[in-house]
Parts: structure tokens; C-alpha cells; sequence
């Protein structure tokens, strides 16, 4: 196995003229070169996820690690966007007399959209970043190396049960978040805005529809995976001590962070177009 | 355990080479190792003895060359997890596991491989702590609560437990005061012997070779210059040999600065 250099030598980049796009195309092939990295690597991990051997253990230590440690986060988050989210379409709705669809705007909001998508940023800073740097510091400390030496395999013992607990827990953090978001909305229509807040919750729960909710829950998984794949990534890739493993963590952050907000778009015209 | 009856080298390194980039680091790496013996590896900082050692195991792909292990080539996932199965490894900052207990630690292949039981493997974990020195009590710390040398006795204790026919030492008292490492070299001559195993270690530092060698490799610019048994270093005739024994900064080796 030879890697091709990432670094092309002085003499094999041409005449200077046609170095930008040397460059250019050098970028490019890089950005490919890495995409199919990522697929490969998740590729593995994903097929260790559904064969046995699955470490249960691991996977409920991760569960506790990915999802319940992340509770206040995301419920800070969800109050607080709740909270702004029944402002401003209160603000928006009553240039046209639409107050009173706040409680809908905002559970429609939040359940399909900014529940999952909020939630999967936040955890991204959070949970990517310490896989990373948790994989990171085990690969440059030759943990990894001792791993396969006593016949286990990262992707089984170490990769897998985090991106099994991403999976399974973003949903059911979501699903909080939701209520919790809810709630924001609900504090600040009664406190603030005059609403009557039996009539909030009631408008509110005859709107929303199990579509709404299953929407946010399948985004929610696809963001647990991703969140937890990226640090896995990263931190296995990581390399040349306490500076390459920050560096994997920030990696980790960045690339989550983007594949969720792109994958989130292709799920939303997915979902618009089989109606769900 | 008694001398195992299939004659012939346990490990075998013919012609391996490895390069990281444009750098090429093994230029060809012949090395056997006898079964039972104790071979150690000595060469300046960074002219590859740990690449030698991870190439051995599988850990770094081969540019080319062949690994055999008791007599059989190990060149895919098979043959490479036969052989690792057969083999301990003691990494040279211990490479314990720090979400794992001590006695985790110490048991992994049992539990994670072998698919022992807690409780058994518990058991088995103490007793091989027992075997280097280390109480009980130990069992239920995490490694960061442990000293240096007592990580390193803590290794070596994972690195015997499921009985390998041989043993990779990195630099097992790196990092270690004298005294310390003296105790660390004792116990792993002690209990390489009480395996019958076979060994190849690595050290900078002469008083460990003196200790555990049966027989000494010199590793330079990306192959084995010398070899012999460890009571022909003071009379090698290799000028690399004698100026690393005797550690001269003018020579042959250009030292690594
Ligand atoms: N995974 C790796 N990637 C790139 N270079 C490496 C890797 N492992 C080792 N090297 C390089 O190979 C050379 C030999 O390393 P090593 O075997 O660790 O030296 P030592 O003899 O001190 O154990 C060093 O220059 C090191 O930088
Ligand atoms: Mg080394």
C-alpha cells in the first residue's frame, strides 16, 4: 500500500503560470481523496454496527457519555430558541393579524427543524470534539496499536459502540428538546404575550403531527451518527502528539458540523418529497 | 511451560523494508529470533527499531519484505491475528487502557478475545498481578493512579496473561529511575523464562541489555549491522557497536540532533 504524496515537488508543479491551477486541481483531488476516506472508514464502522460481536457494555457506557452528560446543553439550547423563535413570529405574525398561529409556527418549528438541527450542532462541539480528542489520544499513545495487538478491532471495540449510542440517543435528545422547546415558547406567550396557556399547549399539541415529530427523530439519528463517525474519523487519524490530537478534535467539529447542515437539506427535500 | 516441540525460529524478518513518505526508514531488515531466546534490538533514537518491532506485528504495512511466524508466512488477517494471538506486546509508554481498570486492563484479550467471565477473568488478572508484584488491591485503580513503574509492571502483566510464545518489549524502563527499571528488567527475565518464551526487545541503555540479552542486533541506517550474543559487545569488531556501547558522540553514528 503507497500513498500518493500530498506534497507534488517543485519541478513536477510545471511552469509558474499554470501552478494556480496545479493548486486549484491539487485542492480538489484532496477534497475527494477525503471524501472517499470518510466512506470507507464509514463504511466499516456502519457494518460493525449491525454484526456481532457488539460490546453491549460499551455501548450503554457510551449512551450515558453521548446522550444523558448532554442534557442540560441541549436543554438550555431549547429553551432558549423556544423562547426567541415565539418572539419573533409573534413580531412577523401581527403584521398581518397572525398572532394567534404562534404555538403552531413554533411546535412545526422546532419538531421538523431546529430541535434536531440545534441539537446536532451543539452535540457536534460536544460530543465530536471529545471523541476525537479521547481517539486521538489513545492512537498517538499507541493505545490503538495495543488494541489490535490483543485482537480487538477499533472499529468493533472502540468506534462502533460510540456511533451506535449517536444513533440511539440524538433521537430520544431531541425528543426533549422538542418539549423542552415547546416550553420556551409556551413561557414566553404567557409570560409576555398575553397568551392563555392551556389554549398554548392545546393549539399546540392538535397541530403538530406524527409526521412532524418522525421527521425531527430520523434527522435526529442521521446527526448521532454522523457526530459520533467524524470524531471517530478524526481522532483515528490523528498523529504527531498533544497538537495533532487538538487539531483532530477541531477537524471533527468543522466536518460534523458541515455534513450535518448538507445532509439536513437532502433529508428535508426527501421528506417534502415522499410527504412525510 | 516446556520447550515446545516444533523446532525452528519462532519469528523470522527477511528483507523488510519501510519507508513514511520520501523517508525511508527499514532498508532491509533480516532478523531471526530462535524460540526461546532473548534477542534485544539496540540502535540510535529514530533509525527505526520500533517501526522494526510494529512491522513484526502487523501494525505497519510492509513496502516489502516477508514476516514468518513459527514458520508461517504472516502477510494477511489470518495468519496476522494467529500470530498476534501467540504474542504479547509491551508498548513503550504502557499503553494502558485509561477508561479501564487495572485488572481490565490486565484481562482484555481474556475478556474481549477469549470471551472469558468477569469473575474468572477477575481472578486470572490478580493472579498474573501477583506474578509482578503487584497486590490485589491494585486491581480496581485506573491507570492514572498508578506510578510510572508500576504502569510498566502493569503491562507487562497484560502482556503475559494469555501465556505468548513471544514477547515484544519497547523500551521497557525508558522513563524509569535506575532502580526501578533494574526491578522492571528482573521481572521481565523472570517471567519471559517462567513462559519459556521467546523475546525481542528494545533499550537504549546498556545495563538492561546486559540483563536480558541472550543475544544482541544493532539496527543502523535501516538495517541489522551486527549481531552476535551478548558477551561478544565488547569485542565486536563493529565500530557501531562500539561506539553505541560506549557512548561516543564522534564515530560512525551521527547522532540524532
Ligand atoms: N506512523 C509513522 N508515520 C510516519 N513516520 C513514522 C511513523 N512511525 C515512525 N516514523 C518515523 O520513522 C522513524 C523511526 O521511528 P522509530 O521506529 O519510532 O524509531 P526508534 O528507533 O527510536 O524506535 C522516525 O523518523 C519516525 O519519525
Ligand atoms: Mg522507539
Amino acid at each position: 500500500m503507497t500513498a500518493t504524496p500530498d506534497v507534488i515537488s517543485a519541478r513536477q508543479r510545471g511552469p509558474i503560470l499554470l501552478r494556480p491551477f496545479a493548486m486549484i486541481g491539487q485542492t480538489v483531488i484532496g477534497a475527494f481523496r477525503e471524501v472517499g476516506r470518510i466512506a470507507v472508514f464509514s463504511g466499516g464502522v456502519l457494518a460493525a454496527c449491525v454484526t456481532p460481536v457488539i460490546y453491549l457494555r460499551e455501548v450503554l457506557r457510551q449512551c450515558m457519555k453521548v446522550g444523558f452528560y448532554s442534557l442540560p446543553v441541549v436543554g438550555l439550547t431549547a429553551v432558549f430558541i423556544g423562547a426567541a423563535l415565539a418572539l419573533n413570529i409573534y413580531t412577523g405574525g401581527s403584521r398581518f393579524n397572525a398572532e394567534q398561529f404562534v404555538p403552531n409556527i413554533v411546535v412545526l418549528g422546532i419538531t421538523r427543524e431546529l430541535g434536531p438541527v440545534l441539537a446536532g450542532l451543539m452535540l457536534a462541539g460536544r460530543v465530536s470534539a471529545g471523541i476525537a480528542a479521547e481517539i486521538g489520544a489513545m492512537r498517538v499513545t499507541e493505545q490503538i496499536d495495543a488494541l489490535l495487538t490483543l485482537s480487538a478491532k477499533p472499529e468493533r471495540y472502540l468506534y462502533a459502540p460510540r456511533v451506535i449510542a449517536g444513533i440511539l440517543t440524538l433521537p430520544i435528545l431531541v425528543l426533549i428538546a422538542d418539549i423542552i422547546g415547546v416550553l420556551g415558547g409556551y413561557l414566553v406567550a404567557v409570560g409576555a404575550l398575553d397568551f392563555n396557556g392551556s389554549l398554548y399547549l392545546k393549539n399546540s399539541w392538535a397541530f403538530v403531527t406524527g409526521n412532524d415529530i418522525w421527521s425531527g427523530v430520523i434527522k435526529a439519528a442521521v446527526f448521532g451518527g454522523i457526530i459520533s463517525l467524524m470524531g471517530c474519523y478524526q481522532g483515528d487519524r490523528s498523529k504527531g502528539g498533544a497538537g495533532g490530537v487538538g487539531r483532530a478534535a477541531t477537524l471533527a467539529v468543522v466536518g460534523a458540523a458541515v455534513l450535518i447542515l448538507a445532509s439536513n437539506y437532502i433529508l428535508t427535500s426527501i421528506f417534502v418529497r415522499i410527504g412525510l | 511451560m516446556s520447550v515446545n516441540p516444533i523446532s525452528g525460529p519462532i519469528l523470522e524478518l527477511k528483507n523488510v523494508h519501510k519507508a513514511f513518505g520520501a523517508q525511508q526508514v527499514l532498508r532491509g531488515v533480516d532478523l531471526t529470533v530462535a524460540r526461546g531466546q532473548s534477542l534485544v534490538i539496540i540502535g540510535g533514537s529514530g533509525t527505526g527499531k520500533s517501526v522494526t518491532i510494529k512491522s513484526a506485528l502487523g501494525l505497519i504495512p510492509l513496502d516489502k519484505g516477508e514476516i514468518r511466524f513459527a514458520g508461517e508466512a504472516a502477510n494477511d488477517g489470518k495468519s496476522i491475528a494467529a500470530l498476534r494471538r501467540r504474542t504479547g506486546m509491551l508498548f513503550q509508554g504502557g499503553a494502558l487502557f485509561d477508561s479501564l481498570t487495572v485488572w481490565e486492563n490486565v484481562a482484555f484479550a481474556l475478556l474481549y478475545r477469549d470471551r472469558v467471565s468477569r469473575g474468572n477473568a477477575k481472578n486470572l488478572a490478580i493472579e498474573n498481578l501477583a506474578k509482578v508484584r503487584l497486590p490485589a488491591s491494585a486491581a480496581d485503580l485506573r491507570p492514572a493512579e498508578l506510578s510510572g513503574g508500576m504502569q510498566k509492571r502493569v503491562a507487562l502483566a497484560r502482556a503475559i496473561i494469555a501465556k505468548p510464545d513471544l514477547i515484544f518489549f519497547d523500551e521497557p524502563t525508558t522513563g524509569l529511575d535506575p532502580i526501578t527499571a533494574d526491578a522492571v528488567n528482573e521481572l521481565i527475565v523472570e517471567q519471559v523464562k517462567a513462559l519459556g518464551a521467546a523475546a525481542v526487545s528494545i533499550t537504549h541503555d546498556m545495563a538492561s541489555v546486559r540483563k536480558i540479552a541472550d543475544e544482541v542486533a544493532m539496527l543502523h541506517d535501516g538495517k541489522i549491522v551486527w549481531r552476535g550474543p551478548v558477551s561478544a559487545l565488547d569485542n565486536s569488531g563493529s565500530p557501531y557497536v562500539d561506539q553505541f556501547v560506549n557512548g561516543r558522540a564522534d564515530g560512525p553514528i551521527q547522532p540524532a540532533i
